[in-house]
């Protein structure tokens, strides 16, 4: 390294939480890093990948992507593992018995809670996790935490050969903040070396492994007492205290600038006799913890008097508008939080799909099609549940699709015996966790057709690879999954395997209504590139002629952001009955052509946009 | 020292450009020596839902959220946002809106209705209100992101720091983009810093 480079890394940086963390592996000579995409947590493999000398990679799933950092980590080598808060329940099969085996090389597992449930299917405080696997967790406040207690993670890890979490919120991860590195550490492979009685865990093994973990819980509850990331700050007014870690940390110093304060860093095991004694500092002392009141109800249980939940909210982000009055109020002080400027109550802008997104034509088809049950899955897909297709009626985590589809057509009862059960997935999900659906459907016996939207990316977390995008982590050409054997291979009959342009909506709508009917389990496979995708080539836009548009408002049904309604009449149909028109533009700068929207309209209103385009020419890309 | 911190929210739809014109106004309040702190906020965001950032700066920064009643600067990328995010506002403070509406799906299926003038109400409210359309100005310049450079223009003139410091950080950014992309940029900054001022 040049001396200009050496110096240049410990400049100021203004970066995000995630960057800080893919900055603390390589400068902890991380070797193994591994993850699959998920919001908050996916820039930070996609920063690892920046640093050659780490070897990363899109695993399939976070289980996945837990076991290849183990065997890093058994090794000798150090490893580091991230997903969002719904990886970790995936995960934690290997999870529950890698914490009998320890560390090896440092293993350290960041996982991002999306609290305030910005792109997730639920909200959940990944701190259990430390609890139910006897682990530590480190909770970092801002950027600047997120490297060093990364970089504390490892040291920690192998001190206690121990897994340890870094657990980030959704303020950690995407608040950029300024960031100075510290010395890069060289850190030596110790190489495999091979001990049965620790690596191997069947019951024999596994059991001697127990008093081993409890030691380790005492020796780690020690060094939380002494721990410098665990430190009081003195306030000049102690008629509140606070207990605090992570995003709060921040919050609480801006409310209360002047209370005494106790950060934990390393917030399990608690230091619980340090908060004890600052407990009789104070006059009162709060807990303030995102989501769920973990640190409250073990200093409950050792008898430290205190207030938590019972004043701050359990659900969705703190700030100090939350935080401030509740404490106040505790306090006595009734001061009114009066905004000058009063909150306005205007229209939501839900998510939409992307202008010429693929999955349009198929939601229109799915709206279309009666009698059916639709089960979805997670991805930009299950904004198909909302307007205008509301053609979605399940939704639970990755790859229940199939699975719960299978449920819904094993448990039909009288009402639903003539319904249609649909499964909706996408290429990566489907990878993740689908394909066990399917192998279950097919075995047995189910009668499930199944939408496989291959969009040859992971969509909704911004376009990343994957097998079924035959490019990897680094932008390397690699396999590519051939979904039509898969298909065959999982037990799908061939001739219950088809393939379709979701642009050419009047086909799919035909294999869609085909496929329905037949009472054996069938595959649709759509076959059009993600629009956020190299892969997708734009077409020239269209516009709306005035004079030949109707006002049906059939294109609306297609949810392409592209088109707006310029005026709405009322008519008096011959029979009496009002009918609602909607007269409509397209954003001719928005739109790409893709021609969904002029499959509906009857008078042909729609044409290209100038006069040297082709508006008629069917999207299609070369499918390898 | 007082530690004062400025607080700026910028606020749009998805792929307006919300985020790269905070990561500029946060860059350049860096190099100006303060400490600065930024969210983002992704995910679902990227997909035309409501998009906002939060730039603070001074001495020291804790919290990178900015309250409501907070807000010394609002940018607002479209005029119903304006209005959304108004109560964010402090009393002595600035909104700068770009009066090009951009409505959402919601809106035009005909579940929600959008706003009657959002930019009349922001004036009833009593706030010092201010607009112009960036998005035609853009789309007239040649490119529909450059609604970006304008709205950075509007703010110019009401930062801690030079105009030409905030501009010489947004330029920097396009400098490998080309000459031809600088001066766009340029431009726009330009249209925003005469039309908001």
């Amino acid at each position: 390294m040049s001396t200009a480079e050496s110096t240049a890394q410990y400049e100021r940086q203004f970066i995000s939480g995630n960057m800080a963390v893919a900055q603390a592996a390589r400068d902890a000579n991380v070797k193994v890093a591994a993850a699959y995409p998920g919001t908050p947590s996916t820039e930070i493999l996609e920063y690892v990948a920046e640093f050659p000398e780490i070897y990363s990679e899109w695993s399939i799933n976070e289980k996945v992507s837990l076991e290849v950092t183990i065997g890093a980590s058994m090794a000798g080598s150090r490893a580091l593992c991230a997903m969002k808060h719904v990886g970790m329940n995936v995960a934690s099969d290997a999870f529950m018995t890698q914490t009998l085996i320890g560390a090896v090389g440092g293993l350290v597992i960041v996982v991002a809670d999306d609290v305030g449930l910005s792109s997730s299917q639920n909200e959940q405080d990944s701190r259990y996790w430390g609890r139910f696997a006897h682990l530590p967790v480190l909770e970092p406040s801002d950027a600047q935490e997120a490297y060093d207690f990364t970089r504390a993670a490892f040291s920690i890890s192998e001190t206690y050969e121990v897994p340890v979490i870094v657990r980030l919120t959704t303020r950690i991860c995407h608040v950029k903040g300024v960031v100075v590195n510290s010395v890069p550490e060289l850190h030596s492979t110790a190489g495999f070396v091979k001990d049965p009685s620790r690596l191997v865990m069947v019951p024999g093994n596994a059991k001697g492994r127990i008093p081993k973990m409890m030691a380790r819980d005492l020796a780690l509850k020690q060094y939380a007492e002494t721990c410098d990331l665990n430190f009081i700050e003195e306030g000049k007014d102690s008629a509140v205290g606070f207990v605090t870690s992570g995003a709060a940390y921040y919050h609480v110093k801006e409310a209360f600038p002047e209370a005494p304060v106790l950060k934990l860093g390393f917030s399990h095991p608690a230091p619980i006799e340090k908060i004890r004694a600052f407990q009789e500092q104070v006059e009162k002392l709060v807990v303030i913890e995102e989501v769920e009141p973990l640190l409250e109800t073990e200093l409950r249980a050792a008898n430290i008097e205190l207030f938590g939940k019972d004043i701050v909210p359990r659900i969705g982000e703190l700030s100090p508008p939350v935080i401030k009055p509740a404490v106040e109020n505790l306090l006595g002080k009734n001061e009114q939080y009066k905004n000058i400027i009063p909150a306005q109550d205007i229209f939501p802008r839900p998510p939409t799909m992307c202008v010429a997104c693929p999955h349009l034509g198929i939601y229109y088809c799915l709206s279309h099609i009666k009698n059916t049950i639709i089960s979805g899955d997670i991805g930009c897909y299950t904004l198909g549940a909302g307007h205008p297709w509301n053609a979605l009626d399940t939704c639970i985590s990755m790859g229940a699709s199939l699975s719960v589809a299978q449920g819904i057509d094993k448990g039909r009862g009288e009402s639903d015996q003539n319904k249609n059960v649909i499964a909706v997935i996408g290429d990566s999900t489907f990878l993740h966790m689908g394909m066990q659906g399917l192998l279950d459907i097919t075995y047995n016996k189910g009668n499930v057709t199944i939408l496989l939207l291959d969009n040859r990316a992971v969509g909704m977390t911004g376009g990343q690879d994957a097998p079924s995008s035959g490019i990897n982590l680094q932008g390397e050409q690699t396999s590519q999954v051939d979904f039509r054997k898969l298909c065959e291979a999982l037990g799908v009959k061939s001739e219950r395997i088809r393939e379709v342009n979701p642009y050419e909506m009047p086909i799919l709508f035909k294999a869609l209504r085909e496929e329905v009917k037949v009472k054996e389990p069938s595959v649709i496979i759509t076959n059009q590139p993600c629009v956020l995708t190299e892969r997708y080539s734009k077409l020239p836009p269209l516009k709306v002629e005035d004079d030949k548009c109707t006002g049906c408002g059939n294109c609306l049904d297609v949810g392409c952001p592209a088109i707006t309604v310029t005026r709405r009449e009322t008519v008096v149909k011959p029979n009496g009955k009002e009918k609602e028109l909607a007269f409509v533009q397209i954003d001719s700068a928005a739109c790409t052509g893709c021609t969904l929207c002029t499959k509906p309209c009857a008078p042909d209103a729609i044409v290209p946009a100038t006069e040297f385009s082709c508006a008629h020419k069917i999207n299609t890309v070369e499918v390898q | 020292m007082k530690n004062e911190v400025t607080n700026i929210m910028v606020c749009g739809i998805g792929g307006q450009g919300v985020m790269t014109a905070a990561d500029i106004l946060a860059n350049t309040a860096l190099d100006m020596g303060y400490d600065v702190k930024k969210t983002e906020v992704a995910g679902m965001a990227q997909r035309g839902g409501v998009v906002t950032s939060h730039v603070r700066f001074g001495n020291r920064v804790l919290s990178p959220s900015i309250a409501p009643g907070e807000a010394d600067l609002i940018l607002a990328f479209e005029p119903a946002e304006a209005l959304r995010w108004s109560e964010h506002l402090r009393p002595s403070g600035k909104v700068m809106v770009n009066s090009y509406a951009q409505l959402p799906p919601v809106v035009s299926i005909g579940l929600f209705d959008y706003p009657d003038n959002p930019f009349e109400q922001l004036l009833e409210k009593g706030l010092d209100a201010h607009q112009f359309d960036a998005g035609h100005a853009a789309i007239d310049l040649g490119d529909r992101r450059l609604i970006n450079s304008i709205m950075l223009g509007a703010i110019a003139d009401h930062l801690p720091f030079p105009a030409e410091t905030l501009e010489q950080h947004l330029l920097a950014r396009f400098a490998q983009k080309g000459q031809s992309v600088v001066d766009m940029n340029k431009e726009a900054f330009s249209i925003g810093r005469t039309a908001f001022a």
